[in-house]
């Protein structure tokens, strides 16, 4: 317990994977909170390639990181100019009203 | 030892803690503050086990610009006192059971992937780009970003530029009835188009509109 060691950074990149494919599943209110959700599994992988990087001694996960933190900003910006231009459309977001693909 | 220990704990359990507290609270402002929390405390953990640089990146990209941007979008579409219906939606509780299946048995296997992992022997002496002990993490980083990851990150440039169009080519919108300032038929203007010299006759006048 008090070693922390590469095993407790995964556990708890494991730990926030699984609350963030909750937060998803689960969610019924709007879908930012779906998006935040997909910033916290990114955040996971994050940990992940990080703890990696550091354990192994090998600089290449951090970089990958780099590139994860880049393409989750870009998702983030597209989604929300998605998110607001469906609520401009239809002057709601929330999950359960968002059918129009459902034929 | 201890000191790291306890830090670990500490940080982790905040971020545990305040990724949950993402998905289940009610309103949307408070997740977004959730989500920031969760950023900062794994920024801290980042710095603690020596990726310093991208702790602090982390803290300017995600907490500076990502959660920001969520903030003015949930403010902007006034939909931050909306109750969290979990269970009492009508058609939509039937994927709560099997959402809430799925992902304890995602967590069982990521549980089980980490828990009877282990090295390859030989590993460790066939990894490409050591960290040199000598230089920092900034230093590193750099060393290898610009050397020999220049054209993914020239790439990831690219994805942000696609990215920015996209946001602007998305949420731009050509109201009508708006009287604006049009560049182009403004310089593209000419001597002949805007000027006519016209004789006058004496005790006649000009008559415009003719």
């Amino acid at each position: 317990m008090i070693d922390i060691g590469l095993g407790h950074y995964l556990t708890l990149g494991a730990i926030i994977f699984t609350i963030g494919i909750v937060g998803i599943c689960l969610n019924r209110k709007n879908i930012i909170v779906i998006l935040m959700s997909i910033e916290l599994i990114l955040l996971a992988v994050n940990i992940n390639l990080v703890a990696f990087s550091i354990f192994l001694n090998d600089i290449t996960g951090q970089i990958f990181t780099l590139f994860i933190l880049t393409v989750a900003a870009a998702e983030a910006a597209i989604g929300l100019a998605i998110i607001v231009v469906y609520y401009r459309n239809s002057s709601t977001i929330r999950v359960e009203e968002i059918n129009s693909l459902k034929g | 030892m201890l000191a790291h220990a306890i830090f670990f704990y500490i940080f982790s359990f905040i971020a545990i803690v305040s990724a949950i507290m993402v998905t289940v609270s009610k309103n949307t402002v408070h997740s977004v503050f959730f989500l920031i929390l969760d950023f900062i405390s794994i920024s801290c953990l980042f710095i603690m086990i020596g990726a310093e640089f991208l702790g602090m990146i982390m803290l300017i990209i995600y907490v500076g610009a990502v959660a920001v941007l969520f903030l003015f979008v949930v403010m902007m579409l006034n939909v931050a006192q909306q109750k969290n219906q979990w269970f009492s939606a009508r058609e939509s509780s039937k994927h709560i059971p099997v959402g809430l299946i799925i992902s304890a048995i995602i967590f069982f296997e990521l549980l089980i992937v980490i828990g009877g992992w282990k090295y390859k022997p030989n590993l460790v002496s066939a990894m490409s780009l050591t960290m040199d002990k000598e230089i920092t993490n900034t230093h590193a980083i750099g060393y290898v970003l610009y050397t020999d990851y220049i054209h993914i990150f020239q790439l990831s440039g690219m994805i942000l530029l696609v990215a920015m169009i996209g946001a602007i080519v998305l949420t731009f919108r050509q109201r009508s009835g708006v009287k604006r300032q049009s560049y182009f038929s403004q310089i593209s203007r000419e001597r002949s188009d805007g000027v006519e010299l016209i004789d006058v006759p004496s005790n006649q006048g000009v008559k415009s509109d003719d």
